[in-house]
């Protein structure tokens, strides 16, 4: 079985056998930033690509087919065209805060993607608090949409904004709390730990119903956590044009369009790694015949399998539901889902005792 | 050494950043710097290898407070409302409550005894604080363990949330 310890391990003796450890350790902790940089940006091309097939073919299209075989540089060639286009200053507008609102939206996005454990020696920030961290970073991203309504000076972009904030502040206590209902299975918030316990069985098939309750409320609230599928109100193209980033033009709007591509990525692996285990191979206890198959394909195949069906799980559900209004969104999360959460943690609890 | 630059960096950045958010004239603008001020504090709880309270300072100030905050600005201003220039009397008060309270922080600050810069076990390195120990502090009853603490505040929660509902709810 074949994980990137053999590279980074082959990597950090090299800079520490040519230079000081301090300075080695700065050359990692900068290559490791721009190895996480190119990855945010690749699996956002791909990402963009994925949706447009998928989303064809629940339409009966073809989709993407021009440039590449199977339009596979299609994306690419999104990409230059965005970088080319022109900011255009906003009459009126705040300047500072229009800037600054596109940053805080990637930043929130890139420091919760370098926590997901990608595979045993891929794992950038490995927290004792991991889960929590997540939670925490992942919601600086609130102030940056809010802050991007405001400041456009646009009555569409404030409105969508305000169910953008109202949204992202509900939907994220169900998101947390069916997250704890696996912190109460498995005593650890690291996810390397997490993991790492799932070597036996899936925390999915291990928890028994709270964990499968636990998992659906999960990609229901970080569905919506995303700003996507029938939760889509904060840029509901028929009424608000594009919503909080309406204003935004050239590379600042594909800072907003990268970030919620790469949030669908990141709830997704999340989701694959507290439920799914992660890198780890499916084993079934008993079975070691079938374990040491399992355990032939490596870790990170088994990471992005488990991730891009969670992908796919999310753009079924866009492409096939109308969208919620307001009130049955906010119905949906305060009524439905927290109650839930919450009697699901109960469960989960007596579970484990 | 390497923490010593880091820490000297958050700390302009926190000093540039507070000192931009007393003197903007944009209320939300305020708002935004007083956000980067508070992550550049959990970045020094960051550095004491402390990231449990580094976390909770991103989620409940960054994402809690600072997100209160804006909605407030929201709905009680309107677009380019500008901060009047204050009165006599009141910079005055702002000059009293602001050497009052530097003679308080530098007081507590002289009278501390610190521990030694290299006494200290978490500069050492990857000695975190365990989510354990501090669950189980929050949660035991023994000596130096906070459940009732804990419990009050939570009920303290809940009364405001009601009330909350309450006034909002009065026909």
């Amino acid at each position: 079985m074949f994980d990137f310890g053999v590279v980074t391990n082959w990597i950090d003796l090299f800079l520490r056998s040519n230079m000081s450890e301090n300075m080695a350790l700065f050359v990692e902790f900068v290559l490791v930033g721009f190895a996480i940089l190119a990855v945010y940006a690749v699996l956002a091309l791909l990402l963009i690509y994925i949706e447009r097939k998928v989303c064809a073919f629940f339409q009966c299209r073809i989709g993407p087919n021009r440039v590449g075989p199977w339009g596979l540089i299609q994306s690419v060639a999104d990409m230059v065209k965005i970088l080319l286009k022109e900011l255009i200053k906003i009459d009126r507008a705040d300047p500072v805060l229009f800037r600054i609102a596109s940053f805080l939206v990637i930043i929130a996005s890139i420091c919760t993607f370098g926590a997901i454990p990608f595979d045993p020696a891929l794992h950038a920030v490995d927290f004792n608090i991991g889960i929590f961290y997540l939670l925490a970073v992942s919601s600086l991203g609130v102030v940056g949409i809010l802050l991007a309504g405001w400041s456009s000076n646009n009555k569409y972009t404030m409105i969508g904004a305000m169910r953008s904030g109202a949204q992202l502040i509900s939907y994220e206590l169900s998101c947390g709390l069916s997250l704890m209902t696996i912190v109460i299975l498995s005593g650890t918030m690291q996810l390397s730990e997490i993991v790492n316990q799932q070597s036996e069985m899936w925390f999915l098939f291990k928890g028994h119903i709270p964990a499968l309750i636990a998992f659906v409320i999960y990609l229901i609230a970080s569905h919506a956590e995303t700003n996507r599928g029938p939760f889509d109100l904060p840029e509901a193209e028929s009424e608000l044009t594009a919503g909080y980033h309406t204003e935004y033009s050239g590379i600042q709007f594909g800072f907003f369009y990268l970030a919620e591509y790469l949030n669908m990525f990141i709830v997704a692996a999340i989701a694959a790694t507290v439920f799914l285990g992660g890198w780890m191979p499916l084993h079934i206890p008993g079975w070691e015949g079938f374990n040491g198959i399992m355990d032939k394909i490596p870790p990170f195949i088994w990471f992005f399998g488990k991730t891009f069906f969670c992908v796919f799980l999310a753009l079924w559900i866009r492409w096939s539901f109308p969208r919620l209004r307001i009130d049955q969104l906010l119905h949906l999360e305060w009524k439905i889902l927290m109650p839930l959460a919450l009697i699901n943690i109960l469960l989960m609890a007596l579970c484990v005792i | 050494m390497a923490n010593l630059i880091i820490f000297i960096c958050l700390a302009i950045f926190i000093v540039i950043m507070s000192l931009m958010a007393v003197t903007s004239k944009k209320i939300l603008r305020a708002a935004t710097y007083l956000l980067f001020v508070l992550i550049g504090t959990a970045g020094l709880y960051l550095l004491l290898n402390f990231h449990f309270l580094a976390a909770v300072q991103i989620s409940v100030y960054a994402g809690g407070i600072v997100v209160l905050f804006i909605f407030a600005i929201f709905l009680t201003s309107n677009k380019g409302d500008m901060i009047d220039n204050h009165n006599k009397k009141r910079i005055l008060y702002g000059i009293v409550a602001a050497v009052a309270g530097i003679a308080i922080t530098g007081f507590a600050l002289l009278k501390h005894r610190f521990l030694n810069y290299s006494d200290n076990p978490t500069i050492a390195g990857d000695q975190e604080m365990n989510m354990k120990m501090i669950g189980e502090a929050l949660m035991g009853t023994e000596k130096y363990q906070y459940l009732l603490p804990f419990e009050i505040l939570s009920v303290l929660l809940l009364a405001c949330i009601i009330g909350g509902i309450l006034i909002a709810r009065k026909r």
